[in-house]
């Protein structure tokens, strides 16, 4: 049986604990009685995939078997979640691969003919054509691509349309495709609690339009967490969203959900705890270690981003959205949530090299604050493990470095926008729209693979609480003038930002370092 | 007099030329330039005047031809030996404070009448810089009756001294030349308060070009190019409104043009861009990046002194691009006809010039002088300068 998470305190015999650092890895001997935050071991996963598939089709939450939907003649849109799930990517057969195969095999014995597969990227870059194939499988490529199966484009007047307003006057835009099909079957994989149910449909099929009504810093400072939907004002405007398309359009949702077994056999000493590391797992860490400290980040970077992880089947649901959602956030937190006992003057976060919005490029020093003060540091639920007024000290090299393919706008907003400022909101009001606007970001948002102009403007508010929140931010080990630049300090050692930190929050502070990712949601008391 | 002369020997262009225009080499025993007692500069007619300099300033031009790296285009426009040194601020024998325009146009040549373009007040542009009592030159500093700057004396007509005012220091007086150069670039320019300027390069030319553009043609948005931390910050405080690195020049312009752009396979090119480019570097890098980035039917102004380069011509053709260059000074139409160096005269106390001027070097250091100057923009200097009080 999987062990549940913990929260270790160290003592004398508490071994150098891990903290990711971009495209490499460090160990960090933490003071004595600072607590070390585990997630769970792995779930067991299920262990015949395509038969849960089978019986989740034919025995819905509150809705019909998917089957008796299907008819001859009708319209059938499969919207799908695009590559910034599951983190790593997952190693072939990909779950969505799986259910959709199922979806379509069903569609083609009801005699459904017209059947399109859209890629629900939102304001996300398009995927490259290898991207999608590892997403949806060999068959379904080779029978559906290019006419049948495509990426959403959130900047085509033609293809999207304006569905109207909910009753908090928000937007709702939606592809013309999924709004005119006689249904659409939404087939999606849920790794952390801030995904899945209307969040699917309303960011994912939706413009610009529609998808500033909530990525907005008056909403994410509303959302304590976006980890955790009944307190995300996030979320509760995609829910208002997601009922007017629910109403303007027969949705049948499909969720998954993985356990967290997030690295290969190369780096399964990532996935468990120091103390369960055997010799083999001490040696491939030291192999890793020398590694990167000696390799070019371009070599580093191309053996890490071809790590697949083997993450196994936890669940499947089907039928209406928000009974299946109900029972998708409880296989997450299953598979996530770690009781933490209050809060920390101090809270450590080794950042790794991949987020959702780096598959296959460099973090950035955005997509750094991102993942680090964004999705890392909002892993929680109750109240953030970090104290009002704290420390956060995060670990990244945190090089100037962009994918002008997949980031060009995020470059411009490193160089125009946070040298002028780097308050969230002061940033929304002075330059969002500019970058939105920009002809240039446009273009390469439809027809090359960068993502939309307003996007490193959401990578920032997703930072916006933890920014508030903390007294403090340290970055050890990044590039002194890029932390800088980001607004925050910068030291060469963990002792040194200790020591920094306690200006802050005086003497003898308490620790706790959040040993993630494998991820975990911290239930604080 | 003591003075530092430029002598033509094309053994010595060849060893400088083959070394690439190393300091130690252009002012070595084999070089071209040389310091020693040279006759003082006879007055050409009676109303000429004697000069004698306080401070010179050592010119991106003066370096060019010391190093080497000048167009052999200038070549039949000189008359050698001559003493450099065309920045210069210096008294009267009276003890008054001048500066001088050096442009050696038909009214200094006494040459009657003006020729079409000293006629429009175009001296820098003059037919008849063969004529005349002195020998050919394009300017003071490059002429062999004159003398220069670089010396303890020089010649100037009437017409091309003007009085400096207690007010300026010597050493914001000895920018005046230059500053009246880029005054000039920027009328020629004559962006509107709606266009987007880049000023590429920031040593001399391009900083004063900055503070010239800023006070006599503002535009909407007005982008300095500089290498170098101390040029940044000058480039701020003169009137830059952002200054960008060299290596994010297409990055930038594209962000504040909203253009698109397009990566070839040597460098990228804008579509749409900026409105006017002043390319103060004069390098081929400079230009070939200037004619990708300025917008279909902008102008790029030539300020700084370009040697032979090699620049592709399709983006000009293709573009329709007005390719201007900007030398020297004379008298400016848009400004009711009134003289560049009184124009920057009367803006350079504002902009206190002074804290661009120095290390401050006497001419038996010229070797150290030199090597500075070619360094300036790294060791953080703008403009090295000769001082030549000592000698008084």
């Amino acid at each position: 049986m999987a062990r549940p998470g913990a929260v270790i305190e160290v003592d004398r015999n508490t071994p150098p604990v891990l903290f990711h650092f971009g495209e490499g890895v460090r160990l960090e001997k933490l003071p004595l009685g600072a607590r070390i935050v585990y997630p769970p071991d792995p779930l067991e996963p299920i262990a015949h995939a395509e038969r849960a598939i089978k019986r989740a089709l034919a025995k819905p939450l509150d809705d019909d078997p998917l089957k008796s939907l299907l008819r001859r003649g009708m319209k059938l849109t499969i919207a799908f979640d695009d590559l910034s799930l599951p983190l790593p990517p997952m190693a072939a057969p990909d779950v969505r691969q799986l259910v959709m195969e199922e979806v379509i095999d069903m569609a083609a014995e009801a005699g459904v003919e017209d059947i399109h597969l859209i890629a629900a990227l939102g304001l996300h870059r398009r995927m490259t054509a290898d991207e999608i194939r590892h997403i949806v499988g060999d068959r379904i490529f080779s029978t559906f691509w290019p006419d049948r199966l495509y990426q959403h484009d959130g900047e085509d007047p033609e293809a999207n349309v304006y569905i109207g307003k909910t009753s908090a006057g928000e937007d709702v835009t939606l592809h013309r495709r999924a709004a005119e099909s006689d249904l659409v079957v939404y087939v999606n994989l849920t790794l952390v609690p801030m995904d899945g149910g209307h969040k699917s449909m309303s960011t994912g099929l939706a413009t610009y339009r529609g998808i500033r009504e909530h990525h907005n810093v008056k909403t994410l400072m509303g959302s304590l967490s976006y980890m955790n939907p009944p307190d995300s004002a996030l979320h509760h405007s995609c829910i208002r969203q997601g009922q007017l398309i629910e109403d303007t359009v027969r949705v049948f949702h499909i969720e998954t959900t993985v356990n967290n077994h997030a690295f290969p056999a190369i780096a399964n000493f990532m996935q468990k705890r120091e103390t369960d590391w055997t010799p083999r797992d001490q040696a491939m860490f030291l192999g890793m270690k020398q590694f990167t400290d000696i390799a070019p980040p371009a070599f580093k970077r191309s053996v890490f981003h071809a790590m697949r992880a083997p993450y196994g089947l936890t669940g499947v649901n089907a039928g209406q959205v928000d009974a299946v959602h109900e029972k998708t956030l409880e296989a997450v937190r299953k598979q996530i949530s770690v009781r933490v006992e209050g809060q920390t003057d101090i809270v450590t976060i080794g950042v790794p090299y991949l987020g959702p919005y780096n598959v296959n490029a460099p973090m950035n020093p955005v997509l750094v604050v991102c993942m680090g003060l964004g999705y890392l540091f909002n892993f929680y639920k109750n109240k953030p493990v970090l104290r009002k007024g704290g420390v956060a000290i995060l670990t990244h090299p945190c090089r100037y470095e962009f994918d002008a393919v997949q980031h060009p706008s995020y470059i411009d907003f490193y160089d125009e926008v946070l040298a002028d400022t780097t308050n969230p909101q002061e940033i929304e009001t002075k330059y969002e729209k500019r970058f939105a606007e920009d002809p240039w970001f446009r273009q390469l948002y439809r027809k090359s693979h960068a993502y939309h102009g307003a996007h490193p403007f959401y990578a920032w508010y997703w930072a916006a609480h933890a920014m508030d929140h903390a007294g403090d931010i340290i970055i050890v080990g990044g590039d002194r003038d890029v932390v800088h630049r980001l607004g925050f300090k910068c030291a060469t050692t963990l002792e040194d930002a200790f020591e920094m930190a306690e200006q802050t929050v005086g003497r003898y502070p308490s620790i706790t370092h959040m040993r993630m990712p494998p991820i975990l949601l911290a239930d604080v008391e | 007099m003591l003075a530092l002369q430029y002598v033509r020997s094309i053994p010595a262009f060849a060893i400088v030329k083959a070394s690439g225009g190393r300091p130690d080499v252009a002012t070595s025993a084999l070089s071209m330039l040389k310091l020693g007692d040279v006759p003082e500069p006879e007055l050409p007619s009676r109303d000429w005047v004697r000069v004698l300099p306080t401070l010179s300033g050592i010119c991106g031009s003066d370096l060019a031809a010391i190093g080497g790296h000048a167009s052999l285009y200038l070549d039949p426009l000189t008359s050698y030996p001559f003493v450099p040194g065309h920045e210069v601020v210096g008294t009267l024998d009276d003890g008054s404070r001048v500066v001088i325009e050096p442009a050696l146009g038909c009214k200094v040549r006494g040459v009657e009448p003006l020729c079409p373009r000293c006629a429009e007040g175009r001296p820098g542009l003059c037919y008849n810089v063969t004529e005349g009592p002195i020998e050919v030159g394009l300017q003071t500093g490059y002429c062999a009756d004159t003398g220069g700057g670089w010396g303890e004396m020089l010649v100037a007509h009437p017409s091309q001294i003007f009085p400096v005012a207690d007010t300026l220091s010597d050493e914001a007086a000895v920018l005046i030349e230059p500053f009246a150069c880029c005054i000039h670039a920027a009328l020629r320019g004559g962006a509107t308060k709606d266009d987007y300027v880049v000023v590429q390069g920031a040593g001399t030319i391009g900083l004063l070009t900055v503070a010239a553009i800023k006070l006599f043609t503002p535009p909407k948005r007005l982008v300095a190019v500089a290498k170098h931390p101390t040029q940044r910050d000058l480039a701020l405080k003169l009137g830059a409104d952002q200054v960008i690195s060299p290596a994010d020049v297409f990055q930038r312009v594209r962000f504040g043009t909203a253009a698109r752009r397009l990566d070839g396979m040597d460098r990228p090119l804008l579509l749409g861009g900026a409105d006017v480019t002043f390319d103060c570097v004069g390098s081929a890098e400079s230009l070939n990046d200037a004619v990708r980035f300025t917008r279909g039917g902008g102008k790029v102004v030539a300020v700084g002194m370009p040697g032979e380069e090699k620049v592709d011509w399709a983006p000009i053709w293709q573009r329709e691009l007005t390719v201007m260059g900007a030398y020297a000074y004379g008298s400016e139409p848009s400004h009711k006809g009134r003289r560049t160096f009184e124009l920057a005269l009367e803006a350079a106390p504002e902009l206190h010039l002074e804290k661009l001027t120095g290390p401050l070097f006497g001419l038996g250091e010229y070797r150290d002088a030199i090597a500075y100057a070619m360094s300036a923009g790294r060791l953080g200097a703008v403009k090295v300068a000769f001082d030549l009080r000592g000698l008084r």
